[in-house]
């Protein structure tokens, strides 16, 4: 049974430090994107 | 300038594809990786970490070679485009933390199947060491400089850094070493995996890939408004200066 413990805290771990990755990336993204404007964003 | 009058994000419709393509394989990995997949006949249940250590060591090998990519392409380019130097950023920014996933992952599998967390073996070290010269490029890109000045010094440690990744790849080749050698493919070019284990792995390889690319996209977005916001702040502050008549 200890292979469980294992296996569970490697998905925790990997799947808790991607879904960081993705929030502050969305977050950062909103937060300069109001201070730009369309123009500037070449993507828009 | 307002609110108002902007889009909020930096997404677009190509890297919401990326997202809904990230979502469903990596949500299958979970349900597949830890509920579906049997457990291998040698390695038992343990083998369950391969579905997220394999994927996140191919796409850190992938962001570094995205470094390297598009680092060539800043120094070697007409126009020494700096989109190029922030996409190399971005991917180098994954890329250390899916290399820092690996070797936890790596670590925590280690010790099921090694009875240990770390060994000073080659293809331990020479991960420690990609990591460590991937930290220091993120380093090199945080010196106080002009974008530019930015832009060519970390290009340069990014061409040679590169170079790591045929010897982390080859070392359980080159030096006798306790980490297995590749998961799919044996020397002979025979799958020699579970239809539904090597399923499950190739789903986690595209969906970690394509996470990667969304991440990517996203990120030297951001880095590219980072730096019109930071530009106009330094243009406010020595307009300010000039008119408080002081010496720029």
């Amino acid at each position: 049974m200890k292979d469980v413990g294992f296996i569970a805290l490697t998905y925790v771990i990997t799947f808790g430090v991607v879904g960081a990755l993705v929030a502050t990336t969305l977050v950062a993204g909103r937060r300069l994107s109001d201070h730009v404007a369309d123009e500037d964003k070449p993507w828009t | 300038m307002g609110s108002q009058a902007t889009r909020s994000g930096v997404g677009t419709p190509a890297t919401r594809v990326f997202g809904v393509i990230a979502t469903l394989a990596l949500g299958w990995v979970v349900v597949g990786g830890i509920f579906v997949t049997p457990p291998d006949v040698v390695q038992g249940e343990s083998v369950r970490i391969m579905y997220v250590h394999v994927p996140t060591a191919w796409v850190s090998y992938l962001a570094f070679i995205v470094t390297a990519v598009a680092s060539a392409g800043y120094l070697f380019g007409r126009r020494h485009s700096l989109g190029f130097d922030r996409v190399a950023g971005a991917a180098a920014q994954v890329g250390v933390s899916f290399m820092a996933l690996t070797l936890i992952s790596g670590s925590l599998w280690g010790r099921l199947t090694w009875g240990t967390f770390w060994e000073w073996d080659p293809r331990l070290t020479t991960t420690a060491f990609l990591f460590v010269t991937y930290l220091g490029y993120l380093a090199v890109r945080g010196l106080d400089g002009t974008p530019a000045q930015r832009a060519k010094r970390s290009a340069i440690v990014a061409l040679l850094a590169v170079f790591e990744i045929p010897l982390v790849h080859f070392s359980v080749v080159l030096w006798r070493s306790l980490h297995q050698e590749a998961s799919v493919l044996s020397t002979d070019g025979d799958i020699k995996m579970d239809d539904l284990m090597l399923f499950t792995l190739l789903v986690g390889v595209v969906g970690f890939t394509a996470l990667f690319m969304w991440l990517v996209s996203h990120r030297q977005r951001v880095m590219a408004l980072r730096d019109i916001v930071e530009s106009r702040r330094i243009d406010v502050a020595m307009a300010e200066r000039v008119a408080e008549g002081t010496p720029l």
